[in-house]
């Protein structure tokens, strides 16, 4: 966790191209973010004049904001650029958008996608730092290095720790994110779901994979319970919402068959009563509204990073 | 008197003969003379083909020409000048164009339009339904007559097995073979590769193997009930092979084509994202292109077609789900081959072009003057250098697309000089040739 290995990379396209000690570095950073802001420091000035441009071409509320936020408290200038008010639904294509910005002076360029890989297609045509911020089914680093970062708080290690991902695996970038940093970093992943929603071809990624959610309660450490993606179900992959809801949703009774420090994460948006009941979200063991606060830490520290710039040391 | 060309000092590989010599060899305008020296003869032209093999002009039953309606991808000149450079005679155009070649007219449209282009000769396959919508016959005795050599319906698969049963039944009265895409569309919605270790990882929707493996063996089952030839298109999986061997073992009327990208790439390939390894079906793994290879080794694949297709690039350069599948082919197909076939000495070139030239000659019933050197057969001769170290470069391509994933690919094997019906239509090297006053 005493990581010193810098970061030398100009974009952040996903984390399974990253190593264990950057990954570590990347959360310590976020840490100083973090406690800069505990001590009252907001604003820095590291990326002051810096343009970032944000190119949402799926929704997101909190992923949006947060970036934007984080880079202002940056110094950066901010562009937010969405499909609705654009030339996008005039049918320019999203490279000739990118390449717009960054003739604009973009020189990080902040990329949803729905479809998988597009994020590194960009960095083939701009010469603007690209950063990931959820690519279809593929990957969405910040999310999983937020999570990481709040497990960390919580649990002071990620290394032996046990953690469960509930529910729709198959579609989710929060889980391929997660997979990828938590074997670096030495955890033991079970994915739990439907076979529907989590193959038995998922243990090529080191995990364990189980369909009972009961069973497992009782052996793990942290629960992150991932949204069901209703927007990419293609077909029935579970007959009924309420029969989700009581194979997987996350009650009270549930935490109560977990340990007493059992560590509830969720990337949200939840739906309430679909994934978890409101009692569960909003209770001890639920760490929701820390993984928000800590992901504008981690995006802070992310945006400086491609841009090459560490955060300012704490003054003690 | 029709003019006399001697290619001279090659290798002259013909495998309709099993012939593999050092002999000149003789063409008398649009015919082959043979390989008998002709005493006190003085050929009009000569070409020096030292170092080069010879052999029968190269087939290709699986082209994509994309006239009428998408000349922005390829146009029929385009691609059967693409065809030249690639070492291709004739070319099988596949019938999913704009409109689709469905009516006679359609069928005579592609064929004059390769006729005022003079470059390699394409021989139009139609549609096996009424604008290739999968329900209804097309009709297939009217298109047979106007020249077509194939019933398909390619890029998509025949899904209704009773409509499948009837052209197969009904294509018996003119031998005419029913090319078949193989995919269960059920299961293969929305994908974009294939379904495996890797798409896991990618968040991309695959196409399980399973989806093509379906419908092989539905296919051969019903070739078996109806006596009716059902050709399987670019096979891909280890399944697949099997399943083609073991209706060849019981007598079923099953040939089979593969292709180069099936052979040389696999699904690894898309861990950039690139959409020139997207094609349908998709690149598969390591276990199954060693089978594919196995299947070509061994004479389960009968032959070897490129399913050359272009797009332009800005269809292709796009975000992978938006992309459209399908890569160029004609132009790579013999250094690719080579490579995977010849360098690691699983087959011999007089072997290879057995499955370039003869097989697909058999396969469209045109194995009495296409796809050997006997005497008498059309003067269409290829001249290779199997050795010839390039570079591919989509800069020096015909094609008027750029789609292909073996761009900056160091290769050796090269088609050097194109003859079709007597006539030298691509020539690498002019100081080969020989012209007489």
């Amino acid at each position: 966790m005493t990581a010193t290995t810098s970061f030398n990379h100009r974009h952040l396209l996903a984390l399974e191209q990253l190593t264990r000690d950057e990954i570590h570095y990347i959360l310590d950073q976020a840490d100083i973010y973090a406690a800069h802001a505990n001590a009252g420091r907001l604003k820095h000035s590291v990326l002051n004049g810096t343009l970032v441009a944000q190119l949402f071409f799926e929704n997101s509320t909190r992923t949006r904001s947060s970036f934007g936020l984080a880079a202002r408290r940056l110094g950066a200038d901010t562009l937010d650029f969405s499909p609705s008010s654009s030339s996008i639904s005039k049918g320019e294509s999203f490279i000739d958008t990118a390449q717009n910005l960054v003739a604009m002076g973009a020189k990080v360029l902040v990329v949803r996608h729905s479809v998988p890989g597009t994020p590194q297609l960009l960095t083939q045509y701009t010469d603007a730092s690209v950063v990931n911020a959820g690519d279809g089914a593929h990957e969405h680093p910040t999310q999983a290095l937020l999570d990481l970062m709040t497990i960390r708080q919580r649990k002071g290690r990620i290394e032996g720790l046990t953690v469960a991902l509930v529910g729709d695996i198959l579609h989710s970038r929060v889980a391929r994110s997660n997979i990828w940093a938590l074997r670096k970093l030495g955890a033991r992943v079970i994915l739990c779901g439907p076979p529907t929603l989590v193959s038995d071809r998922w243990t090529t990624l080191g995990c364990e994979v189980r369909h009972h959610l009961d069973a497992i309660l009782p052996e793990v450490d942290v629960v992150n319970v991932l949204r069901i993606q209703f927007e990419r179900q293609r077909s029935a992959l579970f007959p009924s919402v309420a029969e989700y809801f009581e194979l997987y949703g996350m009650t009270q009774r549930r935490i109560e068959m977990g340990r007493d420090d059992l560590l509830l994460l969720a990337p949200g948006p939840i739906n309430r009563g679909v994934e978890l009941t409101p009692e569960v979200a909003d209770g001890p063991n639920s760490a929701i509204l820390d993984q928000v606060t800590n992901g504008l830490a981690v995006r802070m520290a992310v945006l400086g990073l491609v841009q090459g710039h560490a955060a300012a040391p704490l003054e003690f | 008197m029709a003019k006399l060309t001697l290619i001279r000092g090659g290798r002259v590989i013909d495998p309709s003969q099993n012939l593999d010599e050092m002999v000149d060899l003789w063409l008398e305008g649009n015919r082959v003379l043979g390989t008998e020296p002709i005493p006190g003869a003085v050929p009009d032209r000569t070409i020096d083909a030292t170092g080069l093999i010879v052999c029968p002009g190269l087939i290709d039953v699986h082209v994509h020409l994309r006239e009428p309606g998408n000349e922005e991808d390829e146009t029929i000149a385009t691609g059967a000048d693409a065809a030249l450079a690639g070492g291709w005679t004739t070319i099988v155009s596949m019938p999913n164009t704009r409109p689709p070649i469905d009516t006679p007219a359609a069928v005579e449209f592609v064929i004059l339009q390769a006729k005022r282009a003079g470059k390699a000769i394409v021989l139009p396959s139609a549609c096996v339904s009424k604008n290739r919508a999968g329900e209804e016959l097309a009709e297939l005795g009217k298109l047979y007559e106007a020249g077509a050599v194939a019933f398909t319906d390619d890029g998509a698969p025949i899904s209704h097995a009773g409509l499948m049963r009837r052209a197969l039944e009904y294509s018996r009265m003119f031998d005419v073979p029913i090319f078949q895409h193989c995919q269960v569309n059920e299961l293969t919605a929305g994908a974009v590769m294939n379904e495996g270790d890797v798409s896991l990882r990618l968040g991309l929707i695959g196409m399980p193997p399973v989806a093509e493996e379906i419908m092989v063996a539905r296919d051969i089952m019903l070739a078996e009930l109806t006596g009716g030839h059902v050709h399987i298109q670019h096979l891909s999986t280890a399944r697949s092979v099997e399943l083609v061997r073991e209706g060849k073992a019981r007598g079923v009327r099953v040939s089979a084509e593969a292709c180069p990208h099936h052979i040389s790439l696999t699904d690894e390939n898309l861990a950039k994202f690139d959409s020139n390894f997207k094609m349908n079906p998709p690149l598969r793994t390591a276990r199954d292109v060693e089978a594919v290879i196995q299947g070509i080794v061994d004479g389960t694949i009968d032959l070897i077609a490129t399913d050359h297709a272009p797009h332009s690039p800005e269809k292709k350069n796009r975000e992978l789900d938006q992309a459209p599948f399908g890569i160029l082919g004609l132009e790579t197909m013999l250094p690719i081959v080579r490579q995977t076939l010849i360098e690691p000495a699983l087959m011999t070139w007089p072997e290879v072009i057995a499955k370039l030239t003869i097989e697909p000659a058999k396969l469209i019933r045109v194995e009495q003057y296409k796809g050997h050197l006997k005497p008498g057969a059309e003067a269409s001769v290829t001249l290779i250098d199997p050795d010839r170290a390039w570079t591919i470069d989509v800069a020096d391509f015909r094609s008027k697309s750029i789609n292909t994933p073996y761009q900056g690919w160091s290769v050796q094997g090269r088609a050097v000089a194109t003859i079709v019906c007597g006539e030298v239509r691509y020539l690498l090297d002019p100081h080969r040739e020989t012209m007489m006053a």
